[in-house]
């Protein structure tokens, strides 16, 4: 009977628990939702049911800012962005797995080390180096510069260790060049581990603001993230319109999220195993 | 096997090698070896634009004796001894209460407590900032439930703007974390806990003496990660207070990117600021390095 009572107050709090945390995670979603349809003022005042104002703030939003060309550049520079990433890092992962040698195994542990330099500190170099080579206000000066990534390297080495090595030698027996094998072979026996790198790369360029912000500065090359945080920060900020570009920018990463759940939890805890 | 079969084997593997990994590593040597190596050369001179001198470590001088860069410092390492252990426990808690072997609907909560993580941090700073204005939602739900008597100024006020972006940051990034240790306490044995319980040793200390000896070398990462991660804290502190009001929440990042782009720059003095960053990071992983070395 103690037991049983003991056991009932424990899961009752558990769920109370389970359910705050559920609520107050998801209660910014339905605040922005519900503030895409409300007037700034009152939004500013809190208003929590859904208004009528969310038309005219689309229509808003769009007579300041070319909406489509806005989702373009950021698309642009995510797609492009996340290729280049996964085709640099998988090479780079395979060779280092694959083709072992000292000097590489050397290389490859100076390269864990640049896992730890912070942005902050290479970003006013970046910014020289750009500037020098004429790439300021690009989106190919957004991309370059974040296709290096020592943890994707990382993430993909370690998942080549699963890659079974009698494929690769079938494959040299048929008297496949080693590119081959590469594209033909590996690249298809390791779709899995290419979603789940595209979906954390994908949400990294995405979401990337700090290195936009420096090398973007004409109002046509901007991504969304930039023109959100210009919006914000205006002197009269319009927080409906700014709703309704917090939903655009939030939307792609939760779909990219919600198809591919798995793969991106996968991704994640890749760097621990 | 395949490699005796060979006889250029070892040219074949060199070959071969360096044209997969060349890409990669001339990207890494222009990105990030580098800039880094520039910047360190950079902080040994000062001046404005590209009119430099050099002062050599004239700029560690300076940072000791400059007010802003003391506030952002010590900003830094107040959301770092605050937000860092709130966020760590509650995603341990959550973690555990999760995996609860008979709990319902765990895939939708698990779901839901994740789903912060996926929104952009420009995005939800944004959000966050509209959520605390002096009559927003925020204030207005606390004054309806009676909890405040007149609006808090989160925004307006040094103490509350760094409780906003402490709540804001331990929002985004608790679910994270809560992943890792959820998916590590899946991997320790079932029947620990089973002769436990036999033994009458209650879920609380369950919890403290099985789970958490267990899940010691994931806590340590996170917390290493986490740390790392405020120490670079940029986009927030940009978004919902410009670092104000008053520099109460100026973080490092910020600091840098505001002399070298907001001010006239001083490039040499923001590259001496980055590198204070670089020097905190490298003891962090060093200590994790050490760690884990320990365990072994």
């Amino acid at each position: 009977m103690m037991i049983n009572w003991v056991e009932k107050i424990r899961n009752a709090l558990t769920y109370t628990f389970l359910g705050v945390m559920a609520f107050l995670s998801l209660f910014p979603f339905g605040w922005m939702v519900i503030s895409a349809t409300n007037t700034s003022t009152d939004v500013t005042k809190g208003k929590l049911s859904f208004g009528s104002a969310l038309f005219s703030n689309i229509g808003k939003f769009a007579e300041q800012f070319n909406i489509g060309l806005i989702f373009w550049n950021s698309a642009k520079v995510a797609i492009l962005g996340t290729l280049f990433t996964l085709l640099v890092s998988s090479l780079a992962g395979y060779g280092f797995e694959v083709f072992r040698s000292r000097a590489r195994e050397r290389l490859y542990q100076g390269l864990l080390l640049t896992m730890m330099i912070p942005f902050a500190a290479l970003m006013i170099p970046l910014f020289i180096l750009m500037a020098s080579a004429d790439m300021l206000d690009t989106h190919a000066g957004v991309i370059l510069p974040l296709i290096s990534s020592a943890y994707i390297i990382f993430y993909f080495r370690q998942s080549t260790k699963a890659f079974p090595g009698e494929l690769r030698d079938a494959a040299r027996v048929d008297g496949l060049k080693e590119w081959q094998i590469f594209l033909f072979v590996y690249v298809p026996v390791m779709r899995s581990t290419y979603a789940a790198a595209f979906i954390i790369v994908f949400m990294m360029f995405w979401n990337s603001f700090l290195w936009p912000l420096i090398v973007l500065q004409s109002p046509e090359m901007k991504t969304i993230t930039l023109v959100l945080s210009s919006m914000g920060s205006a002197y009269f900020p319009d927080f409906g319109v700014i709703m309704v570009a917090t939903v655009m920018a939030t939307l792609p990463t939760l779909v990219v999220f919600f198809a591919m759940q798995r793969q991106f939890v996968q991704g994640m805890l890749g760097s621990i195993k | 096997m395949g490699q005796a079969a060979r006889p250029a084997s070892r040219r074949f593997y060199d070959i071969n090698g360096w044209c997969f990994v060349s890409a990669a590593l001339a990207l890494i040597a222009a990105f990030m070896v580098y800039p880094i190596c520039q910047s360190l050369w950079m902080s040994l001179h000062s001046g404005q634009g590209t009119v430099t001198e050099f002062v050599g470590l004239g700029n560690i001088g300076r940072l000791t004796s400059d007010p802003i860069f003391i506030k952002a410092l010590s900003n830094t390492f107040v959301f770092l001894i605050v937000q860092v252990p709130i966020m760590i426990v509650l995603a341990l808690v959550m973690a555990s209460c999760l995996n609860m072997p008979n709990l319902k609907a765990k895939g939708i909560i698990r779901t839901i407590i994740f789903l912060p993580c996926v929104t952009s941090l420009v995005a939800y700073s944004v959000l966050f900032k509209s959520m605390f204005s002096y009559d927003g939602v925020i204030n207005s739900t606390l004054a309806y439930l009676g909890l405040i008597s007149e609006p808090i100024p989160w925004l307006s006020d040094p103490f509350w703007a760094k409780v906003v972006i402490i709540i804001a940051v331990t929002w985004r990034w608790t679910g994270y974390n809560m992943i890792f240790y959820l998916a590590a306490m899946q991997n320790i044995d079932k029947s620990i806990y089973e002769a436990a319980r036999i033994d009458g040793i209650s879920a609380f200390r369950r919890f403290i003496s099985i789970t958490i000896p267990m899940l010691k070398p994931v806590i340590l990462f996170t917390t290493v990660t986490s740390t790392i991660g405020t120490l670079q804290l940029f986009d927030e502190a940009m978004n919902i207070t410009s670092g104000g009001p008053s520099d109460s929440t100026l973080t490092l990042s910020l600091y840098i990117y505001n002399l070298s782009f907001k001010f006239v720059p001083n490039f040499g003095y923001a590259a001496t600021v980055s590198y204070v960053i670089v020097i905190l990071v490298a003891i962090l992983a060093f200590i994790q390095f050490y760690a884990a070395r320990e365990r072994e």
